[in-house]
């Protein structure tokens, strides 16, 4: 709802009509039947043809990140793949800076993937009998650059990805992560202005996956190419994406920001593919709660708690009796006035009522929460006792999806000003991930 | 006496239209086939020379020294002594001069194999056409090939070379089809995407990741081409199937059993020297490209 504006103004790079892709025989016939307002499934059922996609049109504008994610089997790689033409479109047109792609002669769009479009594959496409160096030299390669102006650059986009040192090592050696580095870097090295990734990192563990996401939004960060990510993953769909598209059956549902899409689901597919991700991954204050920096007992005084609280960098402490029961919540100003006052007891500063819950409170109740405030919300024991804590950021990290009000809540506040939710909420949860375990005086 | 089956199926004279089209082919293109005799003929010569030229010691070192790159110590042993044996059972020459047919046969048929295979590899329409055809030459009995080939090129080395060449090709079609099929496709799609040539991706991607299994084709290649040096001997060939023929012709089991054995030292001299060829463990392999 905000980005919107984000986009106005901004060149369209990548522009997409009416493209149809049907596999197979009687491809025209399909996409007529298709047009006629018969269903996938019947027109396949007659005509034997498979539709990969069908009337796909969007823009994808200079630096953003535009992410098309679907099930498998929904046409998104298809779609990717029309991009640059390593499928042949059955209608419709691609546009590059537009020139229509489906237009062109082999050779042209060969120069058009060399100059322009850099591609990474979901199993890295590299090539075992190459050393690692040789690997992301290869688009330059392919190109004609001499051997030594190739070698710089491809140390450059080495170093870029993080593998200094490996460049003589062989791809056997290599674990899935450093391998789809390397894949990374091969699409660097090239330097062409669009980068077409298909799931990239979707064959990785999910921690090297997160390390991998993280290392692309830094990389992207410096060089704003303008980027097509391709992924079934919500979460890294969120995370990633300016705007995200969602795919199914090979049609394009909706295209929006996140925000759009999970305060506004086009469709009840739209809803239901979040839901879906939000209950397959059930998930409970417990997985995204963290260990308080730092509790203020009730006993303290105001100038012990106020030091404790700039030492660790807090906006609010919890505060616990002897018992470790939870009793209050104080914001800094407050605790720096009793301070300033010269006052002896915590008392007066203490929200008797903090926003407290179980450690088996369902997210989604969580969030409303936050609404109001972005406080932190004290995980409690059966006995009152304080747990842990879950902050703004790690809450919106660890979910996949959100109700309504409490997306809403996001737009409002001062995170997720940029309208880019996912990326902002990345960035606070790893600062939440930084609590260090020490200051549980018990 | 044999009783003529089911008459009411008309005959079919299969056998004299096979001769006509012989023949056809043979007065046609008799210029061409000149020219393929005559150029058979240089390269089987000049690969006798260069084999039979050294003397045997120095041939022997050679082949040591190749053995011990392509495939290590072990069959750098065997090969020196399996060497010396031939020396001592007097059949060197012999031996020689049949390496020379069976590299040249080899020779010919990978410089036509190994390109088919490509071409199969690339198109459908290639593949279709070719997969039935080498199931006839593969199982088409040898002795069959001799035939036109005498009629052809009348007898002696070329006809040999020729039947050889047509009999031991099928695995290099095969294999190279195989193995350029095996490349990933995100490996091509990769080059592709990059602005890859068919050419190049053909030489930079495919090629290199089918090499193991093309090497595999080459070695079938060669030991097909040895097992038909005694066939190749019955029109004229020289070499080691001469003395089992000459052995068969007059009862000689002594003659026979040697030039057998020396056929079988021989054949495992080159299959050991050849399997090795795709090999990244062989200390003349340099590892990855």
């Amino acid at each position: 709802m905000t980005t919107e504006a984000n986009d106005k103004g901004r060149e369209t790079v990548i522009r997409v009509e009416n493209l149809s892709k049907v596999f197979g025989r009687r491809t025209r016939q399909a996409l007529e039947m298709r047009r006629s307002g018969e269903s996938k499934a019947e027109v396949e059922k007659e005509t034997g043809a498979t539709i990969g996609v069908y009337d796909a049109k969007f823009e994808v504008y200079q630096g953003e990140i535009f992410v098309i994610i679907g099930l498998s089997g929904s046409g998104k790689s298809t779609l990717l793949r029309l991009v640059n033409r390593l499928i042949d479109p059955t209608e419709g047109k691609v546009l590059i800076d537009d020139e229509n792609l489906s237009e062109m002669s082999m050779k042209k769009v060969r120069d058009l993937r060399r100059k322009k479009m850099g591609m990474v594959f979901q199993h890295f496409g590299l090539l075992p009998n190459r050393t690692v160096l040789s690997n992301i030299a290869f688009g330059l390669e392919v190109q004609g650059t001499p051997v030594t102006e190739r070698n710089k650059r491809g140390m450059e986009a080495l170093k870029m990805v993080g593998l200094d040192g490996q460049e003589n090592k062989q791809i056997t050696e290599l674990s899935g992560g450093m391998k789809q580095r390397v894949g990374l870097a091969r699409a660097l090295a090239t330097e062409q202005e669009i980068l077409l990734m298909d799931e990239p990192f979707s064959a990785l563990d999910p921690l090297i996956r997160r390390d991998m996401q993280n290392l692309f939004l830094d990389i992207q960060g410096e060089i704003q190419r303008t980027v097509i990510f391709v992924t079934h993953d919500l979460d890294e769909a969120l995370r990633l994406g300016h705007r995200v598209a969602i795919m199914k059956d090979g049609e394009i549902v909706q295209v929006g920001d996140p925000e759009e899409i999970l305060t506004n689901p086009a469709s009840e597919y739209v809803e239901r593919f979040i839901e879906d991700v939000d209950y397959a991954k059930v998930r409970h204050v417990e997985a995204v709660m963290v260990e308080p920096k730092e509790v203020a007992y009730e006993s303290e005084g105001p100038h012990v708690v106020l030091r404790r609280m700039r030492q660790a960098g807090l906006s609010s402490i919890f505060v616990v009796d002897g018992e470790r029961r939870l009793v209050g919540l104080c914001e800094v100003e407050d605790v720096a006035r009793l301070s300033e006052r010269g006052e002896n007891s915590l008392e007066e500063s203490v929200d008797r009522s903090p926003k407290s819950v179980l450690r088996d409170t369902p997210l989604r109740e969580v969030l409303p929460m936050f609404v109001e405030s972005n406080a932190p919300v004290a995980v409690v024991g059966k006995q009152g006792r304080l747990k842990g804590i879950v902050v703004r950021g790690s809450l919106i990290a660890g979910l996949t999806t959100g109700s309504e009000e409490s997306w809403e809540s996001d737009g409002k506040s001062d995170v997720g000003s940029g309208g880019v939710v996912g990326r902002e909420a990345v960035s606070t949860n790893y600062a939440a991930q930084e609590f260090d375990e020490e200051g549980n005086r018990t | 006496m044999m009783l003529a089956q089911a008459e009411f199926i008309p005959r079919m004279p299969l056998d004299d239209w096979i001769e006509s089209a012989v023949a056809f082919v043979t007065d046609t293109f008799g210029g061409l086939f000149n020219v393929i005799e005559f150029a058979v003929n240089v390269l089987v010569q000049s690969l006798n020379f260069v084999m039979t030229t050294p003397p045997a010691l120095v041939m022997i070192a050679i082949f040591a020294v190749l053995a011990y790159f392509l495939s290590g110590w072990r069959t750098a042993l065997f090969t020196l002594v399996g060497l010396f044996f031939m020396i001592s059972i007097d059949l060197w020459d012999a031996a020689m001069v049949t390496i020379a047919l069976v590299i040249a046969s080899t020779i010919v048929a990978l410089s036509i194999g190994i390109p088919i295979g490509i071409l199969a590899a690339q198109y459908r329409g290639v593949e279709t056409v070719v997969r039935p055809v080498l199931d006839f030459m593969q199982t088409m009995p040898a002795f069959v090939y001799l035939i036109p080939a005498i009629l052809v090129f009348g007898l002696g080395g070329v006809p040999a070379l020729i039947a050889t060449v047509v009999f031991a090709m099928p695995p290099a079609v095969r294999l190279t089809l195989l193995g350029i099929q095996q490349v990933p496709g995100e490996t091509v799609e990769a080059a592709q995407a990059f602005g890859s040539t068919p050419w190049q991706t053909l030489v930079k991607v495919e090629l290199p990741q089918a090499f193991k299994t093309i090497m595999a084709g080459v070695n079938q290649v060669i030991m097909l081409a040895f097992s038909m040096v005694v066939i190749a001997a019955l029109i004229g060939a020289q070499g080691l199937g001469t003395e089992v023929v000459t052995g068969l012709t007059q009862l000689d089991v002594g003659t026979g059993f040697v030039g057998g054995i020396g056929i079988v030292v021989m054949a495992i001299i080159l299959d050991r020297l050849t399997r090795g060829f795709g090999d990244s463990n062989a200390p003349g392999m340099v590892k990855g490209g």
